[in-house]
């Protein structure tokens, strides 16, 4: 394997309070990925991007950049840039001097810095806005000239703190494949911080979900949305139905009063589990094709699908995604393939997680 | 809605009308009229013929200039380190606090301290040094005038600084600037509308001082203010004192352009 471009030894932070914020994380990043940290607010993953840019040390433990020990490197010494959320623009300049600040503190060439600065703005499809106020410019365009600000300087790593968080949403999807786009073009290691995990989702190579101060599961979006390790994964990323059930044996788990089949292994018999089903996973059918008997509470239009609540006979709430309209008060039957179920453990580590998984997969 | 807006800028108006207008126009108006009140263009004629108008207004303008540079220096870092400290509102309270006293008490106080029996006289002989004459100087009334000015100097830099967004300094650092670099490029650039307000604050009245240099000057630094003073009072020659009120109302908008917020954002 490559050297990791950055990498987190046993790092824990705490602030004066004495209240770890990030509680012993370690991870690795390559380079040339899309990385996405994810997480509520508060769960450290801003902590983490500002000890790579350099703004906070770590109270315990290593971070390396390219093998070398960067803990107390300055950020100005650091070959990382930053978008920042308010994207922090320097007002009393215009979209070039912007750009140009740190061609010029590196006091390159000027013809140099006014070729670079032409081709960052023409990267982010602002070509001509070289006299642009900051104050005359909407809030996509200025998102942009953050990102050209960063880019000009060719860093290796390019840090990105929720900058999409104050566009509207339609900009904010063009963004995503924007960002995604030119990220496979520069080449370049993103490291992107979010707390919206469909933006995680859809521009990532690799989701490290974290909550309160721990990393909780790393992998690619697929692996992270198929199978989640814990309720807190399955709940925060994406729409989940979980239920409390039993692990009878080996491909077969007991749930909702009945037993199915399933195609999770390596645990225990007769071990409690919880069980996630995606809403979208589950079919409408009649009552006799059906692997489950709800009664329809709730149906709301979504656009895209309709969101259908029901009811089983225990009392569980089934949430489904369905474009199939349903009556609200009829007895409906739920369908599902053995594949559409996840099983997971209690309080089961990372490692153990992917070890179990890999000893039953191909 | 829009009769409610009139009616609440009522107060406002009257205001204007009586406090600002009118008091401008009738100095403007005395400044065309002789002692006798016959219609003259003669005060103005005298005040820029006699080399004494003029010296006088020189010696205003430099003295405001030095009080204001004064000022600014010591300002610019006191207002800087204030943003930095932890208990930020009681130190600024401590500044602000001597400008709730009354202006004329502050400069007794100082004949107390600067006389040759004074505090300053006495901390200087303790030392074996000789008592030296500050009251009464031109350096006493820099530092008198300056003590007095400086709350309204440091308060809008201040306020200046402390409105910087902090992500700027931190972009800036991201982007390779150093320290320094980040001070020249970015906090003090930023900081300028406050420094220029702060300029205002205290170059306008500054021109003006006129119990101060008689208190502390002794008189013997004479600044248009004190000539206003004289002629109101003294020589009763409102017109000339009407005149060189005007040439002030003229030096301050000048300053005020010159200071003024210019449109900011790089338009071509």
């Amino acid at each position: 394997m490559k050297q990791p471009i950055i990498s987190f030894k046993n790092v824990i932070k705490c602030y004066d309070d004495d209240v770890p914020v990030l509680k012993n994380v370690s991870f690795e990043i390559e380079e040339g990925k899309f990385y996405t940290l994810l997480g509520p607010s508060g769960c450290g993953k801003t902590t983490i991007l500002r000890m790579i840019a350099g703004f906070s040390e770590p109270t315990e433990g290593d971070i390396y950049f390219e093998g070398r020990r960067i803990n107390n490197v300055p950020a100005n010494k650091r070959q990382v840039n930053t978008v920042f959320q308010d994207y922090a623009l320097f007002p009393h300049m215009d979209v070039y001097d912007n750009i140009a600040f740190g061609l010029r503190v590196k006091k390159l060439p000027k013809n140099q810095i006014d070729q670079k600065v032409k081709e960052a703005l023409k990267m982010v499809q602002l070509a001509g806005y070289e006299k642009r106020g900051i104050n005359e410019m909407s809030g996509g365009q200025r998102q942009r000239v953050a990102i050209a600000r960063a880019i000009v300087n060719e860093p290796k790593v390019l840090l990105l703190d929720e900058p999409l968080s104050a566009l509207d949403h339609k900009l904010r999807l063009d963004m995503q494949y924007e960002l995604r786009e030119l990220q496979q073009r520069l080449g370049i290691t993103f490291v992107f911080v979010t707390h919206d995990q469909e933006e995680a989702l859809a521009m990532s190579d690799e989701i490290f979900v974290l909550n309160n101060g721990n990393i909780v599961q790393s992998g690619t979006p697929v692996d992270i949305y198929d199978e989640p390790i814990n309720h807190y994964v399955a709940d925060f990323i994406g729409e989940s139905n979980i239920l409390n059930g039993t692990m009878i044996k080996d491909c077969l788990v007991e749930f909702a009063g009945k037993r199915f089949e399933c195609v999770d292994e390596g645990m225990r018999e007769n071990e409690p589990v919880e069980v996630v089903l995606r809403p979208e996973d589950l079919d409408l059918t009649d009552e006799e094709h059906g692997k489950l008997k709800v009664k329809v509470d709730t149906i709301l239009f979504r656009g895209v699908h309709y969101e259908i609540i029901c009811y089983d006979d225990e009392g569980n709430e089934w949430m489904v995604h369905t474009t199939k309209k349903a009556v609200p008060g009829t007895t409906i039957g739920l369908y599902f393939d053995p594949e559409d179920i996840h099983v997971m453990r209690f309080n089961e580590s990372e490692e153990d997680f992917d070890a179990r998984l890999e000893s039953y997969e191909d | 809605m829009k009769k409610y807006n009139a009616f609440f800028a009522i107060p406002y108006f009257l205001w204007l009308v009586f406090f600002v207008l009118a008091p401008v126009i009738l100095i403007v108006g005395y400044s065309f009229f002789d002692s006798n009140g016959n219609f003259t263009l003669q005060n103005y004629a005298t005040y820029f013929a006699s080399g004494k108008y003029l010296a006088m207004t020189f010696n205003s303008v430099l003295y405001a200039f030095l009080i204001t540079l004064l000022t600014l220096v010591i300002s610019y870092p006191t207002a800087y380190f204030l943003t930095k400290l932890k208990h930020r509102d009681l130190w600024l309270l401590l500044i602000i606090l001597p400008t709730w006293i009354n202006m004329l008490l502050k400069a007794y106080a100082f004949i107390g301290i600067f006389s040759l029996h004074g505090g300053i006289n006495r901390f200087m002989t303790f030392f074996g040094l000789a008592p030296h004459q500050i009251l009464f100087t031109d350096v006493g009334f820099m530092i008198v005038a300056t003590y007095i000015q400086l709350p309204f100097m440091i308060m809008p830099i201040f306020t200046g600084l402390e409105e910087l967004n902090p992500s700027l300094i931190k972009a800036s650092r991201d982007l390779g600037a150093n320290a320094f670099q980040t001070f020249a490029k970015v906090v003090f650039p930023l900081s300028l509308a406050g420094v220029k307000s702060g300029i205002q604050a205290v170059f306008i009245p500054s021109l003006s001082f006129f119990m101060l240099t008689r208190l502390i000057g002794g008189n013997r630094v004479i600044t248009l203010g004190t000539a206003i003073e004289e002629h109101f009072l003294v020589t009763q020659d409102w017109g000339m004192g009407a005149t060189i009120g005007v040439v002030l109302i003229v030096a301050m908008f000048i300053v005020m352009i010159i200071t003024g917020e210019k449109k900011k954002g790089g338009r071509n």
